[in-house]
C-alpha cells in the first residue's frame, strides 16, 4: 500500500519553469438575468452563492497582474450586476490590464456605460443568442432582444469597438446569415459565431443543442460568402464545434499554462468548467495567494505539461500540439479527466463522441426530453438529485 | 519575436504602404511594456501578441504623426543605422494586413 504521508511526486513539465499566467478571467458573480441552454457556468453553481467583496476582488487584480497576467476579463453570469464594476474596471485599467467586459448588455445603461469609459474600459462583447426576437428570447428565457438592441447602439455610440458574440447550435445555424447581417447593421468590427461548447447546462441540453454535419456545413459556406464579400469592414471567427472534429482543440493553450480563472466565491480555476471535475480541491483566493496558487497547487499542477498523461496520448507524437484536449471533455465522456479527450479519434472511447453526433443527424426534430433552462430551480434540482444519486453533476452515465 | 512578426510572413501578397500614409494604431489596440515577459506586447481583445525589439519600436513611432519616410529617418537616427526603409515598408504592410493600423 502506497504511504500516504509521502508527498505525491510533481508532473514533469514542459519546460524546468512554469510560465506566469497571462489572461485573467475574473467572474464576479454567477447571479443572471438570461436562463441561457448553453451556459458553462456549473449546473449547481446555485450551491455557490458567496461572492468576494470590493477589496477581495482588487486584491486578485493586484497579485495577478504582479504574476504578469495583462488580459482581463470581467465575466459571470452577469458583471453588470455587480455595482462596483466601474471600481473594478478603475483599478484594472491602473494596473495596466486590458479590460474585456463581457455582457449580456442587461443592465447598461447611459450612466454606467460612462463611467465605465471613465474608468478606462478596454473592450465591450456584447452576446446575442440569434436574430430573431423569438428565438433569441426563448433561448434566455427572457425578453432581451430589444433591449440588447439598444445596447449595441450604446456601446457604438460611445466608441467602443463593436465586438458580438453569438452561441450556436441546432436551433439557429439556419439563421446564421441573418446574423451576420445584424451584426453588420449594428455595425459590428467583430462577430464571434461560437459553436456551443458541451459544459455545464450546454452539455445537460446536449441532445437539443447539437447540430447536424448538414446544418454546420452550410453555415461554414455561409460565413465563407460572407467573409468573401465584406472585406475588412467586419471581422468573423467562427469557432467550430469539436465533436466533429477528428484531433481535440488545445484545451485552454494547456492546463495551468496561460489561463487563471477566479470564480464568484474566489475558486482558482484552471479553466472555466474545470469545477466539473471530481478528485480536485481549487484554492480559494481567500486561503492562498494567487502565486502559490498559480505555482505549488495541486489542482493547477494536476495536468500541467505531459506528465500526467496516459495511452494513447503520453506515446503521441501530437501531444505537444493539443496537450491531449480538454480534462473535462474527458471526464465528461469518459469519466476520467487523465483520459484522451475523446474527440481524438485515437482515443478507445472515440465512439462515444461518434454516437453523440451519429443520434443528432437521425434526429429531424430536437425533443425526447424538455430543454433545461439555467435557473436557481433547476440549478438546486440537478444539485440536488446528483448528491441524490451519488453520482457527479453533468456526468454522462457510461 | 518568433511567428508574430509580419516582416517574415513573406508569403503573404501584401502591397507596400504608400509614403504618405501616416501609421497609427488602431484604437481597440494598446502597445505597452509587460515587465514578466521582458517585452513589449500588443493587447486587442481577448488577445495578446509579444513583439520583438524592432517590431516594436515601429510600434511606438507608430502614433499618426509621421509619414513613412518619416518613420524610417526617425528609426535610423534612433539606431544609428541606414537601410531601413524596405524592413519598415514590409513590416507596416504586414501591420496593416493584420489589422493592426488606422
Amino acid at each position: 500500500m502506497t504511504d500516504l504521508s509521502e508527498p505525491i511526486a510533481k508532473p514533469e513539465h514542459e519546460d524546468a519553469t512554469v510560465a506566469p499566467p497571462l489572461w485573467l478571467l475574473a467572474e464576479l458573480t454567477y447571479r443572471c438575468p438570461l436562463h441561457c441552454v448553453f451556459c458553462y457556468n456549473p449546473v449547481n453553481y446555485a450551491d455557490h452563492t458567496r461572492e468576494l467583496d470590493t477589496d477581495q476582488w482588487i486584491d486578485v487584480l493586484r497579485q495577478a497582474r504582479a504574476l504578469g497576467a495583462a488580459q482581463l476579463g470581467f465575466s459571470g453570469g452577469e458583471p453588470l450586476l455587480r455595482d462596483d464594476l466601474e471600481t473594478l474596471v478603475g483599478e484594472a485599467r491602473k494596473l495596466g490590464f486590458y479590460t474585456n467586459l463581457i455582457t449580456s448588455g442587461i443592465g447598461l445603461t447611459e450612466k454606467r456605460i460612462s463611467a465605465l469609459q471613465d474608468a478606462g474600459l478596454d473592450h465591450i462583447q456584447l452576446s446575442f443568442q440569434d436574430s430573431s426576437q423569438e428565438l433569441n428570447d426563448f433561448l434566455s428565457s427572457t425578453k432581451t432582444f430589444d433591449y440588447k438592441k439598444r445596447v449595441a447602439n450604446l456601446i457604438k455610440a460611445h466608441g467602443f469597438p463593436m465586438v458580438l458574440n453569438c452561441v450556436l447550435h441546432r436551433y439557429n445555424l439556419p439563421h446564421i446569415g441573418r446574423i451576420i447581417d445584424m451584426a453588420l447593421a449594428m455595425g459590428a468590427e467583430y462577430l464571434e459565431l461560437a459553436n456551443t461548447q458541451y459544459y455545464g447546462w450546454a452539455h445537460k441540453n446536449r441532445a437539443q443543442l447539437m447540430p447536424t454535419k448538414e446544418q454546420l456545413d452550410e453555415a461554414e459556406a455561409v460565413v465563407e460568402r460572407y467573409r468573401g464579400e465584406i472585406g475588412d469592414r467586419c471581422k468573423i471567427f467562427f469557432v467550430v464545434p469539436d465533436y466533429y472534429e477528428r484531433r481535440p482543440k488545445r484545451c485552454m493553450n494547456g492546463w495551468g499554462s496561460v489561463f487563471l480563472g477566479i470564480a464568484p466565491d474566489g475558486a482558482a480555476l484552471p479553466c472555466h468548467t474545470a469545477r466539473s471535475l471530481p478528485g480536485l480541491t481549487f484554492p480559494n483566493v481567500t486561503d492562498m495567494s494567487i502565486k502559490d496558487i498559480w505555482y505549488e497547487s495541486d489542482a493547477f499542477n494536476r495536468f500541467r505539461g505531459f506528465g500526467w498523461m496516459k495511452e494513447p496520448c503520453r506515446s503521441c507524437d501530437e501531444k505537444a500540439i493539443d496537450m491531449g484536449g480538454c480534462r473535462c471533455q474527458a471526464y465528461l465522456l469518459t469519466q476520467d479527466p487523465a483520459n484522451a479527450d475523446p474527440v481524438c479519434d485515437k482515443s478507445p472511447h472515440h465512439e462515444r463522441v461518434i454516437e453523440v453526433v451519429r443520434a443528432a443527424s437521425a434526429r429531424q426534430e430536437p425533443q425526447e426530453q424538455p430543454i433545461v433552462f439555467r435557473n436557481d430551480a433547476n440549478s438546486k434540482r440537478i444539485a440536488a438529485e446528483a448528491s441524490g444519486s451519488g453520482s457527479k453533476e453533468g456526468e454522462d452515465k457510461p | 519575436m518568433s511567428d508574430t512578426n509580419p516582416t517574415q510572413r513573406k508569403q503573404e501578397a501584401v502591397e507596400a504602404p504608400d509614403d504618405s500614409l501616416h501609421p497609427k494604431l488602431k484604437r481597440l489596440f494598446r502597445l505597452q511594456w509587460e515587465p514578466a515577459q521582458n517585452a513589449h506586447v500588443l493587447l486587442y481583445p481577448e488577445g495578446m501578441v509579444k513583439l520583438n525589439q524592432s517590431a516594436s519600436e515601429i510600434l511606438l513611432r507608430c502614433d499618426g504623426t509621421r509619414d513613412i519616410p518619416a518613420l524610417v529617418a526617425d528609426l535610423e537616427q534612433a539606431f544609428n543605422a541606414t537601410g531601413l526603409g524596405d524592413d519598415v515598408r514590409a513590416f507596416i504592410a504586414g501591420a496593416r494586413a493584420r489589422g493592426w493600423l488606422e
